[in-house]
């Protein structure tokens, strides 16, 4: 049917074009610090915009209702932030260099 | 070591979860994987009982869900956002540290808060302090340390406060 086929569409277009944004940054912000943005913020949206579009896919034409895309989603959603810490501390323990107008960290409060 | 009176269930919370996880991989409602799922949930915890650290008991399940909306609200806006920064020509970015002072005390909490910091628009969490009390973040387009420090402190650690009474 023509709506559904226009819906799953919209979330294959919208999964890719994430991704796509995400893979650009990855390749223009000019420091490791900024490149770690584009990877766990756009890539969430892109990969679950081609969920999106399979749970409606194989719900609607196989079987029955399909369900363990979410799965993939909610893991990615609690994977995504760890990596992202542990290669930003990883980064900041080896020193890797900062863009030069990056504001560094001092001393917190108090500490 | 002393053992507390062994409990068929030490957590619950995980013996439905992985019922949920296990049935959704399998992609049915059938009894025999109910049941298998069931024999292996109540397994699991068993077994593993002693990993696993005593998590804070979420005291308010409505917060929680709130909590829970909003975050995908604004991991939704945080996409579009950091897309239109990539897309944007020219590099006006002015990317900076902040020293987050956290207020939370359990583990736990901590670990959702620095784990919606790094899913929410332009931030990341980089390191926490060796005592537990800050946290490092690494904001990609920084314009008001302070400002920032508020506004995480009103919209995520308030009502985590809140959830898990920490």
């Amino acid at each position: 049917m023509l709506w559904q086929e226009a819906l799953i569409s919209f979330f294959v277009v919208l999964g890719g074009a994430f991704a796509l944004v995400g893979s650009i940054g990855l390749l223009r912000f000019p420091d490791f610090y900024q490149r770690l943005h584009a990877p766990t913020k756009a890539t969430t949206l892109g990969v679950g915009g081609v969920l999106a579009a399979s749970v409606l896919f194989f719900s609607l034409r196989g079987p029955g209702l399909s369900l363990h895309e979410l799965l993939v989603t909610f893991f990615l959603f609690i994977t995504a932030p760890v990596s992202a810490h542990l290669l930003a501390r990883a980064a900041r323990h080896c020193g890797v260099r900062m863009h030069p107008d990056t504001r560094k960290p001092g001393q917190p409060d108090g500490a | 070591m002393s053992n507390p009176p062994a409990k068929l269930l030490p957590h619950p919370a995980l013996t439905l979860c992985l019922i949920t996880v296990w049935m959704v991989v399998n992609n049915t409602l059938g009894l025999g994987h109910l049941l298998l799922g069931t024999v292996l949930a109540v397994l699991i915890p068993l077994l593993t009982r002693r990993f696993w650290p005593e998590a804070p008991k979420v005291a308010r399940w409505g917060l929680l869900l709130r909590y829970l909306t909003v975050l995908l609200t604004d991991i939704v806006v945080a996409n579009f956002w950091v897309a239109s920064l990539v897309l944007r020509p020219g590099s006006g970015l002015r990317p900076g540290f902040v020293w987050f002072p956290v207020a939370l005390t359990d583990p736990f909490a901590i670990t959702v808060l620095a784990s919606t910091i790094s899913l929410t628009p332009g931030t990341v969490s980089v390191d926490l302090s060796e005592d537990a009390r800050h946290l490092l973040i690494h904001s990609i387009d920084l314009d008001d340390a302070q400002a920032l420090v508020d506004q995480i402190k009103q919209r995520y650690e308030g009502p985590l406060q809140e959830i898990f009474q920490c």
